[in-house]
């Protein structure tokens, strides 16, 4: 497992450059361009499991969702920050991908360090030590248990045929 | 315990006598806001639509306006499906490319009133605060969802109370104001936050207080805005929606605030966002004489009448300078008529300025306008990021109209005030 370390007000259009966003839509079309602006290696090196730390306010800017639908494509388990926007937020539990707001964990990371994660408990451990995070109300937990946003709304519109 | 204008809305629209910050409650909201992004928005739900069918044809406003008239055959083929969308379920509400950027529109055509819940696949919707309605920002697949089910999951926001006092100084505009607030409380000042305007509202004409509502999200907000006044009446009533077609909410005057801040208008001056972040201001007396490639005066945060008014008006009887370019995009067909009208585009036109479609190109480096590495450009958007215009190699300052239009006429910024 790789970790991927950034800092703080990463946007969305670092994670994926807007002059893209009406020619990319599809997973594939988007994994190529990931991290573009940011970081020139992610795309090509991104290994299933790896896990990317960032700073305070991850996620910021255009409401663009091609980042979460990418890195979750990419396999990234989760992605541990200080604080995320907003829109990023709810645009990781619609695509069921977890996101992990630690500060302290944040802090205390060193490269090289090992990362161990309860995702259930709401506990993640950096180089043996553990900080708790907030884990999601069970109302929204739900959404991301159904394996996101479309297969919840899909499974409730079924129910009420 | 009195509550926020927030608590009070969301409270009202899910059924609740009164909702605390950090509650979640359910709501259908009055309008889906979606624009280019409709294609792929459908495209996630095409067999779900056939079976389920749409849940509203009056929920989604539909602007085309992020890449108009379309660049490439790619993007036109993503205006044709929405096009096609709007016949096969006969949506009412869909304004195709040369309308507008969609904020204005929506606002212009009284899709967005006070009191009203909006929602859309836009980050900038959190504008229609400006009118006095809970607006705010969401992805492609929750609007897909929204379009199913109509109804969607809010976190009752903490809510932060801005208090204005006094009045901005000739050549200070609501920019200048915003970017004070924005430089002084971070990028992520208010996030997931809902921040009011109390104060000296009056004399923050309608324009004003869209370009301030339009950056609540660059301070990471979830909503901002505004009381409904005599301002917002007068703007609804020359639009067509008087006061019977809605119910304005505001704050009790005992709500309780997670944070209070006062800001000094006639203490302001004008400001840049210098690159790459939109919280690194800076006045524009320390960084004068930084010199531009490219200017833009357009946007949904200032591409409105009273933009190219003073632009115009700054412009008058000079030119762009030299080996410089001055780009100007009015925020809609209604604006551009207007500046017709007025004689304004001549004006600009005559000081060397470039007049594009309204629409958003630009400024996402979306369409038209892409700057060249080590290339600089002075803008009245809201975004600066890294790569925003198209080039990672280039950079982007933010600032008013005036400051723009001053600097245009320099090549290099100054002081409007000058």
């Amino acid at each position: 497992m790789k970790v991927w370390k950034y800092g703080d007000d990463i946007n969305t259009d670092m994670l994926f450059p807007g002059k893209y966003t009406y020619t990319c839509a599809t997973a594939e079309e988007i994994r190529p361009h990931l991290l573009e602006d940011l970081d020139p290696r992610f795309a090509a090196e991104v290994q299933p499991g790896d896990l990317v730390v960032a700073g305070k306010n991850f996620g910021c800017g255009s409401s663009r969702e091609q980042p979460v639908v990418g890195l979750k494509a990419a396999g990234v388990q989760a992605i541990l920050a200080k604080s995320f926007a907003r829109i990023f937020y709810r645009s990781a539990i619609n695509q069921g991908l977890l996101l992990i707001e630690a500060p302290e964990a944040v802090e205390a990371y060193r490269e090289g360090d090992a990362i161990e994660l309860d995702a259930t408990g709401g506990v993640i451990r950096v180089a043996g030590k553990p900080y708790s995070f907030p884990v999601l109300p069970a109302d929204i937990l739900a959404i991301c248990e159904a394996g996101g946003l479309l297969e919840y709304t899909r499974a409730k519109l079924e129910a009420r045929r | 315990m009195g509550m926020t204008f927030a608590e009070k809305i969301l409270a009202r629209r899910s059924g609740q006598d009164r909702v605390v910050p950090g509650q979640i409650v359910i709501v259908r909201p009055d309008h889906l806001l979606t624009h280019d992004n409709t294609a792929a928005i459908i495209g996630k739900i095409d067999a779900d639509l056939a079976r389920h069918g749409l849940v509203d044809p009056s929920l989604p406003v539909i602007v085309l306006d992020h890449v108009v008239p379309a660049a490439n055959e790619k993007t036109a083929a993503g205006h044709k499906k929405v096009r096609e969308f709007v016949r096969r379920f006969k949506l009412p509400h869909f304004y195709d490319a040369g309308v507008g950027i969609c904020h204005q529109v929506v606002v212009e055509k009284g899709h967005a009133l006070p009191g009203r819940i909006l929602v859309g696949s836009d980050s900038h919707t959190c504008s229609y605060g400006a009118v006095g309605a809970f607006a705010t920002g969401i992805d492609r697949t929750e609007a897909a969802a929204l379009l199913l089910r109509g109804e969607l999951w809010l976190r009752v926001p903490e809510t932060i109370r801005i208090t204005l006092r006094g009045e901005l100084g000739r050549r200070v505009a609501a920019k200048d104001l915003v970017l004070k607030i924005i430089g002084d409380i971070g990028a992520d000042g208010a996030n997931y936050a809902a921040v009011e305007f109390h104060g000296d509202l009056a004399a923050l004409d309608f324009d004003d207080r869209f370009t301030i509502a339009n950056m609540g999200v660059e301070m990471g907000a979830k909503i901002a805005v505004f009381p409904v006044d005599a301002v917002t009446r007068g703007f609804l009533e020359g639009i067509g929606a008087g006061e019977e077609r809605y119910e304005p909410v505001w704050a009790d005057a005992d709500a309780r605030y997670a944070r209070e801040i006062e800001v000094d208008l006639g203490a302001l001056e004008p400001l840049v966002a210098v690159a790459h972040t939109v919280d690194n201001v800076k006045t524009v007396r320390e960084t004068a004489g930084i010199e531009f490639d490219q200017f833009l005066i357009g946007t949904c945060t200032n591409g409105r009448l009273s933009d190219l008014e003073v632009a115009a008006e700054i412009l008058d009887g000079r030119a762009v300078a030299p080996g410089a370019r001055l780009l100007v995009l009015p925020a809609s067909r209604e604006v551009l008529d207007a500046a017709l009208e007025r004689g304004l585009v001549r004006r600009l036109v005559a000081a060397g300025a470039i007049l594009l479609p309204p629409g958003c190109g630009p400024c996402l480096g979306a369409h038209m306008g892409v700057l060249a590495p080590g290339e600089r450009c002075l803008s009245t958007a809201n975004r600066n990021f890294k790569g925003r215009m198209g080039c990672k190699e280039a950079e982007i300052y933010l600032a008013s109209a005036e400051t723009v239009a001053a600097s245009a006429a320099a090549g290099r910024l100054v002081d409007p005030r000058e």
